[in-house]
């Protein structure tokens, strides 16, 4: 069955998006980037006075050419809206797309997005002709200012904090979010750390999710790259099925009446 | 009026001609104009841009480039 996930007129035939942060080596990202059959690849920018990065990036970039997988770069360690939209120009300009994987940092404990930064750096973007897919809290109304005021069409909730692993941590709020906004991608970006997290945000009906520590902090990062490959290919196929409701009390599903036996 | 100018680039103090430009200091510290991206005082300057900006005393440049990233 042909499920592909539109964004931005293009059509992407998985649903599983890739960092390329923390690898232990180039050619393990390389093999990660192939177990996982991504559709995305994220990617950032930083300061030339910074040292080398021993070929990731041009294996990466390599990869994602050969693969037809689409580039996303960040702004990752912005602070302000003025930042982030410097950054996003540059980004542009350096990966040849107009995608942007808008980051605006508010806290440092908890890399918690700055929702007021957040607003007005993807207003200012998306008048630019950027798409911007907004990293975000769970808030409603934020979330729902990001699609009206700035004009997104998809946005990445959080499912925790930044490389905690934790899942997602509040999985009413992504169920609201899901309903008040059918309209909307929603893609859950951070914090997961178990395929059955990526399931699970499929099987709520989000459309993509988005990891990277999961992976490269994995023993075995290729092997846990398709292990996320299959979780997210479950959960959408468990989600497109429909799932039974939940209840509070037991239903035999074994189709007998009265006991098996009468015994004494 | 000075024939000098100093800069910071990459946070460096450096000395220029006055009058040379984004474009000419990039050829001068041996970058190629489409390994980084420019800014120019905390701005964004796009690469065709950068030969018909001229940089003035106490300018700071800050150039980019691609990394991996989550």
């Amino acid at each position: 069955m042909q499920d592909d996930l539109i964004i931005d007129g293009q059509a992407l035939n998985s649903r599983l998006f890739l960092g390329t942060a923390g690898y232990p080596s180039p050619q393990t990202l390389v093999e990660a980037i192939e177990a996982s059959q991504c559709s995305v690849l994220t990617l950032g920018l930083k300061r030339t006075l910074l040292a080398g990065d021993n070929g990731f990036v041009a294996q990466a970039l390599q990869a994602a050419q050969a693969r037809g997988v689409r580039l996303l770069p960040n702004t990752a360690g912005c602070r302000t809206a003025r930042e982030a939209v410097q950054l996003a120009h540059m980004a542009r300009e350096l990966y040849g797309t107009h995608w942007i994987k808008l980051e605006v940092v508010g806290d440092e404990h908890t890399l918690q997005p700055e929702p007021f930064e957040l607003l007005a750096a993807a207003t200012e973007l998306g008048r630019a002709g950027f798409a911007v897919f907004p990293y975000c809290t769970d808030d409603l109304v934020l979330c729902r200012r990001l699609l009206d005021e700035a004009g997104c069409t998809v946005l990445m909730p959080w499912g925790a904090p930044i490389g905690s692993g934790q899942g997602l941590i509040n999985p009413q709020a992504l169920r609201t979010l899901r309903e008040r906004l059918p309209q909307a991608t929603l893609i859950i970006d951070a914090g997961l750390g178990a395929p059955s997290h990526a399931a699970q945000a499929l099987e709520l009906g989000f459309d993509a999710v988005l990891l990277n520590s999961a992976v490269a902090q994995a023993r075995e990062p290729v092997a846990m790259a398709g292990a996320f490959r299959d979780a997210v290919r479950g959960g959408r196929q468990g989600f497109l099925a429909g799932l039974m409701a939940p209840q509070s009390f037991a239903v035999a599903s074994t189709p007998v009446s009265g006991h098996a036996f009468l015994l004494g | 009026m000075s024939t000098t100018i100093q800069i910071q680039l990459d946070e460096q103090a450096l000395s220029l001609p006055a009058h040379t430009t984004l474009a000419q200091l990039l050829e001068q510290s041996q970058r190629s104009p489409e390994s980084v991206a420019t800014a120019l005082n905390g701005r964004f300057v796009p690469r065709e841009a950068r030969p018909d900006t001229p940089l003035h005393d106490g300018d700071a440049v800050l150039l980019f480039k691609p990394i991996v990233g989550g």
